[in-house]
Order: structure tokens, then sequence, then C-alpha cells
């Protein structure tokens, strides 16, 4: 569906199913490159299965129109307007890399208003190199790439959001380079990454957030590494959260190599 | 960078799609000739049904042989995802059936396979289907063709058996400025000598049953999507895919996958109604023969360049018809878009001797390693004369613009020692031209 997000057309898969705030509402967020179609498994099924789901299209990213966000902060500040934007007074939050730091943020912004918080493939802080970020500006084809061979853990993937028969890789290829094209005038993988490179506030996020805490981490990831993530899980614990952490047997893609692992995390994540 | 998570073309031939199987550690890919799959609960069996999880139901949608040969394929293409089909026609069938129905229009190569021309120009008329027919090197042809409700272009890498190189580039940039996809049948060259997608095309098929399976055993088709073409952005051209569709939990396809939609509705419509699937016993054929593509396809290609020589020196031969050649129409374009040049323009190719329809007759019988039979693209060396077989039905204008002549006679050069094909070649000639008095 369509909503007008601070003056912009803002689109949101819901799942195959209507809308109605009435239902617990879950929230996702997708990574640099990506859009609400990394999550089409995971949003399905919950969307069936009791939720409203909202996944979103960022702002400046294929279907949603607007500034592309510059920094964490701004996109948190988006999730904040859409969740008034839906009429929607608590919502879970998930979000994958990227858009778990806006997740991350969101929520301590939200405070009570958030219910779960769900932070897939993350990392604080989420460094990008120097030389990668270069790439995602000058050579966003090879930088792609490079992301797209990092984020890999497996030649096989099991069926996956296409399907039986989905190559995963160039799933992850094709999709990053139609965002990219989204966006004529700006470049959203550099801004993403740039966004991910300079959030400073993570643990004093965690801390602040009201929520218990999944941390669904890729075993292989190499993009996240489930070690970057460490930090934020000792601080989430020492902050009296509830904490569960998942670990994947996957890289980067959680959501398309393993996407009933990651699905029963969050589906059992969201029932408690 | 190289290595497991950036593998090569030789590497993906071998691996892509298939580990160890978890229940029993099988290395190679396991034959699941299984009709069905055993639902783990019935939240599991309604979530499989729509589409919240991912799995395997029945065969006819989809079956873990075959995954695995659709994901090597699409990995060689360099596609997003792919589906095995009953043969390469079911596959063509697939891509057209998904993207419209009566009133559409269809521009195409008049260099096509004769089954290929035999559905565009008979069959799916039919069904309310139009199609132009242009040849594949009058680039102002193709664009003159565009009309308001043309939904797809379509060619063959090179085209048969002239070996006419299309443009990719050309006539995907006409394609993309009508917003219609460009559909390349890559039969003949495999993805090993050409990767159309990198070249702008936007779905991809094989007739598998040549040289993807390579020994001559098997029916079948793969359909890739390159995931390039945006479905949304054609002025609603598309509406099967972008549309409400309500045999099919009202779903949009494309915003169910922003890259995905065409691979989610042939699947989910063209499999499921009109049931064209591969068996899972060919699927694992086929992937037998992906394994050793690549070492195949350099001796096809190492044959064909002696076998070419020597017959466009023969003096019982007026014509050779292969990009190899500078007389060739195709050369400059085949060296500019083919992987290995014009060497890499394939191993089926025709020629003509200066002989008539009897002396052509004459040196099909005398051959002994050549078979004469109806396919391309085996390990064994074929031999076939158009006119009176694969391309019956066509008028002689027809033939004569997809450039087959009464004496043109089709090769498939296979993996034999060349001087044994040579040797054979030479005798049967010689045959012909006796017979000529």
């Amino acid at each position: 569906m369509e909503l007008n997000v601070n003056g912009h057309r803002t689109y949101c898969y819901t799942g195959g199913k209507p809308f109605d705030a009435a239902r617990p509402t879950v929230v996702f967020i997708h990574g640099v490159l990506n859009d609400h179609s990394v999550w089409i498994l995971q949003s399905r099924y919950l969307a069936h299965h009791g939720f409203n789901v909202l996944a979103v299209d960022l702002p400046g990213h294929c279907r949603s129109a607007g500034d592309a966000p510059e920094t964490v902060e701004q996109a948190a500040d988006f999730v904040a307007a859409l969740l008034d934007a839906a009429g929607v007074q608590r919502a879970a939050l998930v979000g994958h890399s990227w858009g778990s730091l806006i997740a991350l943020e969101a929520a301590a912004r939200l405070g009570e208003r958030v219910t779960h918080l769900a932070l897939v493939g993350t990392a604080f802080p989420m460094k990008v190199s120097q030389a990668l970020l270069d790439a995602s500006q000058n050579d966003p084809e090879a930088a792609l790439k490079l992301v797209n061979v990092f984020s890999r853990s497996t030649l096989a993937a099991p069926p996956s959001a296409l399907g039986p028969g989905t190559w995963v890789y160039g799933a992850g290829m094709a999709l990053g380079r139609r965002v990219l094209r989204s966006n004529p005038e700006v470049n959203v993988f550099h801004r993403g990454f740039l966004a991910c490179d300079r959030y400073a506030n993570g643990e004093n996020a965690i801390a602040q957030i009201a929520c218990p805490v999944l941390f669904a981490l890729g075993a292989h990831d190499q993009m996240t590494s489930p070690r970057a993530a460490q930090g934020l899980i000792a601080r989430a614990r020492e902050s009296g959260k509830r904490v569960e952490v998942a670990s994947l047997p996957v890289g980067h893609h959680q959501m398309t190599e393993t996407p009933d692992a990651l699905l029963f995390a969050l589906r059992d994540f969201l029932a408690r | 960078m190289s290595g497991y998570s950036d593998p090569g073309f030789d590497t993906l031939a071998v691996h892509a799609g298939a580990a160890p199987d978890p229940a029993t550690g099988a290395r190679a890919v396991p034959i699941h000739l299984t009709t069905s799959f055993v639902f783990e609960s019935s939240d599991h069996a309604a979530a499989l049904f729509n589409l919240e999880r991912s799995g395997h139901v029945y065969s006819r949608l989809s079956n873990p042989t075959n995954a695995v040969l659709e994901q090597r394929v699409a990995a060689l293409e360099g596609g997003i995802g792919a589906i095995a089909t009953a043969s390469g026609q079911a596959a063509l069938h697939l891509a057209v059936a998904t993207l419209m129905g009566a009133g559409s229009h269809i521009i195409a190569s008049t260099a096509l396979y004769g089954g290929s021309q035999n559905l565009l120009h008979y069959t799916l008329r039919r069904f309310g289907i139009e199609t132009t027919f242009v040849k594949p090197g009058d680039i102002d042809g193709w664009r003159a063709a565009i009309r308001p409700e043309t939904k797809l272009l379509f060619g063959e890498t090179v085209g048969n058996p002239g070996l006419d190189v299309l443009d990719i580039p050309t006539v995907a940039q006409i394609a993309h400025e009508a917003k219609v996809p460009l559909l390349v049948d890559s039969t003949l060259t495999s993805p090993y000598l050409i990767r159309p997608f990198e070249h702008g095309a936007d779905l991809v098929y094989h007739s598998a049953t040549k040289f993807l399976s390579g020994h001559g055993t098997v029916i079948g088709g793969v359909l890739v999507d390159g995931g390039s073409f945006d479905w949304d952005a054609s002025d609603g051209k598309f509406a099967e895919l972008s549309a409400p569709y309500d045999g099919f939990h009202n779903m949009v396809f494309t915003e169910e996958s922003t890259v995905g939609a065409f691979l989610l509705r042939a699947r989910r419509e063209g499999l499921r109604d009109f049931g064209a699937a591969m068996s899972p016993h060919t699927a694992w054929l086929i992937l037998q023969g992906i394994e050793t593509l690549p070492l195949r396809m350099e001796r096809h290609i190492a044959n064909t360049e002696k076998i070419v020589r020597f017959l466009a020196s023969h003096p019982f031969v007026s014509r050779v018809g292969h990009p190899l050649l500078e007389s060739h129409p195709s050369h400059a374009l085949a060296n500019r878009l083919l992987r290995h040049g014009a060497r890499g323009a394939g191993s089926v190719f025709s020629f003509d001797i200066k002989g008539d329809r009897e002396q052509g007759k004459k040196f099909i019988e005398a051959l002994k390693l050549f078979s004469h039979l109806a396919n391309v693209g085996d390990c064994r060396s074929l031999v076939i004369h158009p006119a009176s077989t694969t391309h019956f039905r066509m008028t002689d204008e027809a033939l004569a613009a997809g450039g087959i002549g009464q004496g043109t006679i089709r090769l498939s050069i296979g993996l034999e020692d060349p001087d044994d094909l040579i040797d054979d070649l030479k005798r049967a000639l010689k045959a012909a031209e006796k017979a000529g008095g």
C-alpha cells in the first residue's frame, strides 16, 4: 500500500493482506541497495499469521519518493513518521544490515511504542572500508559485486523468495542494480554506506530501548561479522534487556539463503 | 576475486546449485523421482501454497533435482533464476504465454529454428498473437515493426542455420525504447560462448537437449530471467505482472519481487496450468552434461574451425556459412560479441555443395560418421537437409529469407577426431560429385 509520509509517497508491502491497524504490526526495514522485496517470505508469512506487516521501501528507494536518508538518525525519524502515517501506535521493528541500525535508532527514539526489536545481520560500529566507500561512489557495479560476493555463503541456496531455482547471488546483483537505477538523482549505494559508516549512537541507543531484542546473525557473515555485534549484545544485556541471539548458518543473505531459519527466529521472538 | 565465494564459469558448471545431500551425504546430485513432497504440518502446507514459505509441493511446479539445474543454468547465464521445462519449445511457449495473450504482437528474427518459426507463424496466430518477422541484421526493420501492442522482441544468438549473429545490444536498445523485453534463444551458443544478459537481453532460453545436455539423450528446456527488465515501467503493457492476478491470491507479482516477477508468474501460472514440466531424470542427465560443458564446447569449436577451413577450400563446395570466414556477413559482429570471437559462433553451420538436390541426398547417404538426424549439439557429429526436414513447412521465400537454399546442408560438429570427420566429409563429397555424372 502507499502512505503519505512527510509529504512523500511511501510504499509498504503488506504481505498480501489488507492493512488492519487493530492487529500487532511488524515494520521491516531493508539495508543498502535493497528494498521491501528482500523480506517477502518472512513478511508474507507473518501477514498471514496474525500480524500487520509494513515492509517499507525507504525514501528515495524503488517505489518510495522523497530524499534518501543521509544518516541513520534521519531514517529513524522517517520510521517514526511512517508509524504515525499508518496510524500504528505500537510496532515491532525488524531491520537488516543498515536497516538494523535504523531500527535500533528508531527503537531508542520511540521508546514504549516499539514492542520488539529484531536486528538481522547487524554490527556496531558498522564501518565500511574506504575502498568500498570509494567504489560505491565511483564504480558501483564493481562495489555491488564485492558486496554480493562477501554476502554469499553457499553455491546451493535452499528454495528462496522466487521459489526453487532461484540463483540468490544473481538476484542480489539484479536487485542492487534496480535500486541504484531507481534514484537517478542520488547514489543511494554510497549514501547508504556513508550512513552506516558514520553512525555513532549504537551503544547509547541499545541502552535506551524499552523492549526485548533479537540478534539474528549469520555465522559466516563477512559483511557484518557476528563478532562485530558482540558489543551491542553485551550492552543490551548490561542494560537489562531481554536479549535473544540466533546464530543462522549463513552469510549476509539471511532472508534469502536461510529463509525458514530466520522466519522461525522472528516468529518465535515476536510470540514471546 | 576468485574462490568459493566468487567462482569462475568452469567451477559454476560443476557446483552451482548443488551441495552434498544433507540426508545421505551423496555428493552427486540425487534424482528425486517423486511426484510430491510431504508437508510438515497443515500450516506448512498452507504456507507453501500461499508463497509464505518456499519449498517443493508437486513436481510439476518444482523438484529438488530440477532446482539444481535451474540454479546452475541461471548462474552460468548471470541470471536471477530459471525454470526447467519439458523442451526448448516449452520454454519459448512459457515465455510468450507469461507475457501476453490474444491481441499481442511479437517481432522475431527470420533466422529461427523451424519449430520456433512454426509456433510463432502458425500456432500462436491461431491464439490471436501475431508475429512480424525481420531479418536479424535489418536494424531499421526491427524498429519499424514496433506496434503499440508489441510485447516482445525475439531472436537467436546465432540464427539457425545461417549463423547470422544477432546484434543483441542494438536490438535490446530498440526493445527497451519500446518498453518491451528482448528474449534470446541461446541454444546454439550456450552460456560458454555468449552470455546474452551481459549484452542487454532480458530473457534467455535454451533447448537443453542440445549443448547443455550434449549427449543426445534427453529433451528439455530452460528459461532464464536476467531480472533486469522493469515490468512496472512499461505503460501498463504487462498487466499480467503488475496488476492483481485473481488466478493466484490476487498477487501483484512486481510487488512480490522487484526483479523476479516474470519467474514468479511463469512458475505459478505457466508451469501450473500448461504443465510442460521437466522430468527430474531429465534434469539429472542435463546436469551431467553441464559439468563438462566448458570442455566440450572448446572441442566443439576447435573441431568446427578445422572443418570449416577444409570445406571452404574444397572445390565441390560453393559456400560455407560460418562467421569464421571473412565472407560471412556476421564475421565482424561475431568477433565483437562472442566470447571467443568468430570461432565461437558455434559448431552448427550450413554449407552448399555444387550440385543438385539428388547430389545433396547422395552426399548425406555416403556419410558414415555423421549421423543423418534431426538434432544438433550432440557429442556425435550430425547432418541434415533443412529444406526437406526441419524447415519443410516454410515457403521458398521464407527459406530464402532465413538463408536456406534447396541444396543447403547443415552440420553439427561433434567431439570425434577432426581428421576422421574430414575424411568422412571428403569421401561423401566425392560420392556426391560422382553422382552428378
